[in-house]
């Protein structure tokens, strides 16, 4: 893969920057050109804005049988988060034993390696997920 | 507009046909769905061929032109396209035919579906469905197909007690029923625990909740009503021809619980056919998990929202049952060459309104609806078929 693919994503998937209509102030991760709502006002109106990365789970799973370039991660934790700013994502959730996982859990993304492209390839980092303490 | 109907339909066997190349399989179903029409070459007006991913799973891209040039239909210069919808292109496909003939634009048009996934190992087909999926901020982060599938499993069993068993009675149902169907991959029954006890592959998900990787090619041929008559007697009728669609993503949908876009579909079809759920007598649903059958038997509105399972279970899917689904073996059993799968899905409907389902026939069957979806609910196409 090419490297500017992956570094035209990294403000998202290093820091959380996902979009803010201006128009009617609604957040949108992962970033979105025009927002679905106010459509043609939103062009030109869509700002830059950091999410806290905090959450709950929404739903999980367990993946067994992984992409390629997750081979020998298995089993991991997915899941789909509910941002509280609004938007949901979906990420990993690690340093958690798959029996405490649970549907309402809270969680805070943090910085990570997501994967490498084979051995002598770019290294890609983003986001995962932890519980947050309560 | 004009009347449309089915008046031909072909497919090869379903499974891991090693000895077949995708052009084999190709030719095969277009030839059979010809035959069958009593129609020739020179009668085919157009062709459209669904295909999720030539390129992924045997490097070709552009396999119109090289289903025309297998079926030796060079010479006549039709027009061939390809569409791709994921593992609803097929039923995209069907649905440019319908639109062509419809329109008036063509009269005969070959419409088909095919896939060769087991050309490529390990890990790729996994990799090559995925891209089903949001490959940037879904299958980027580690998820799989199967996993997004897992997540609306484990989100409908939380929200409406669906359990473990209810899937899987999902699997047993169309396992028996593709123990009938010559066609299917696999023609072996299961039970409850076989399901249960088979590795898991995304939690909750078991590998017998999972459609297989298949190889496999479906075909029909579509004519206006008024002429259909003029090549045969086998007519099935088009009542409806309906697509929606959603988010790529799982996370940007507006409910976990559901396809929205399958239910925009199945309410534009019913309106479009002038008939109800209850009106169905029979249909062919995408379960390319156990939890997506349980959805769309509720999405379709045969049953209340988080009673699919329960009816599962109870047996109102089975072929004596209430509505029977999947009498083909679905998606499950009979084997998802996903391409090809939403031609197969109308070769089933056409083959129970001709009354020539054999042991799996649903008796007075005269309604029949398919449900073919793309990704985890991107697309979503329906039709609905009936007897003249």
């Amino acid at each position: 893969m090419a490297v500017p693919r992956y570094w035209r994503e990294i403000p998202a998937r290093y820091n959380l920057i996902g979009k803010r209509c201006k128009v009617c102030g609604r957040v949108y991760f992962p970033p979105r050109n025009i927002c679905p709502v106010c459509r043609r006002k939103s062009v030109g109106q869509m700002e830059d804005y950091k999410l806290k990365g905090t959450g709950v789970v929404e739903s999980y799973t367990i993946i067994h049988v992984p992409p390629p370039h997750f081979e020998g991660e298995e089993p991991y934790i997915m899941a789909l988060i509910k941002l509280d700013e609004g938007p949901y994502v979906t990420g990993q959730i690690v340093e958690c034993d798959e029996k405490d996982v649970h549907i309402g859990m809270r969680v805070r993304a943090t910085f990570r390696k997501i994967m490498e492209d084979g051995e002598k390839g770019a290294i890609y980092y983003g986001y995962k997920f932890v519980k947050e303490e309560e | 507009m004009r009347e449309v109907a089915v008046i031909g339909i072909g497919m090869t066997k379903f499974g891991e046909l090693w000895d077949k190349s995708f052009r084999d399989l190709v030719a095969e179903a277009g030839v059979k769905a010809i035959m069958d029409a009593g129609i020739e070459g020179k009668d085919i007006d157009a062709m459209y061929i669904g295909g999720m991913s030539s390129g992924g799973f045997v490097e070709q891209e552009h396999v119109a032109p090289l289903a025309i040039e297998v079926a030796g239909l060079e010479d006549f210069h039709i027009p061939a396209t390809r569409v791709e919808g994921a593992c609803a292109s097929g039923g995209l496909a069907m649905r440019q035919g319908y639109i062509a003939v419809a329109s008036g634009i063509h009269d005969i048009v070959l419409v088909g579906g095919a896939e060769k996934m087991t050309d490529v190992v390990g890990t790729e087909a996994t990799n090559v469905l995925a891209s089903a999926a949001d490959r940037e901020w879904e299958a980027f982060f580690g998820m799989t197909f199967p996993g997004l599938y897992a997540l609306m499993a484990r989100y409908h069993m939380h929200k409406y007690g669906t359990t473990q068993e209810q899937l899987a009675s999902v699997a047993v149902k169309n396992h028996y029923n593709g123990s009938m169907n010559p066609n299917a991959q696999f023609n072996r029954k299961i039970s409850i625990e076989d399901v249960l006890a088979s590795p898991m592959v995304a939690d909750p998900l078991y590998l017998l909740d999972c459609s297989p990787i298949t190889d496999g090619a479906a075909a029909a041929i579509l004519a206006p009503l008024d002429i259909a008559k003029k090549y045969t007697d086998k007519i099935v009728k088009i009542l409806a021809s309906t697509q929606a669609s959603d988010t790529i993503s799982l996370h940007n949908r507006k409910r976990f619980d559901a396809l929205p876009a399958a239910i925009h579909a199945a309410r534009q079809a019913y309106k479009m056919a002038g008939v109800e759920p209850k009106d169905i007598d029979v249909a062919e649903v995408h379960d390319c998990f156990t939890i997506a059958e349980i959805m769309a038997i509720e999405d379709l509105g045969f049953f209340e929202k988080g009673k699919g399972g329960k009816a599962t279970e109870e047996g109102l899917t089975a072929i004596d049952g209430q509505i029977p689904i999947n009498t083909s073996g679905g998606l499950k059993a009979k084997g998802h060459p996903v391409g090809a799968t939403g031609v197969a899905q109308i070769n089933e409907i056409v083959m129970q309104l001709r009354g020539e389902a054999g042991k799996r026939q649903v008796k007075d069957a005269e309604i029949g609806l398919t449900h073919n979806v793309g990704g985890s609910g991107g697309t979503a196409v329906v039709h609905i078929l009936g007897v003249i």
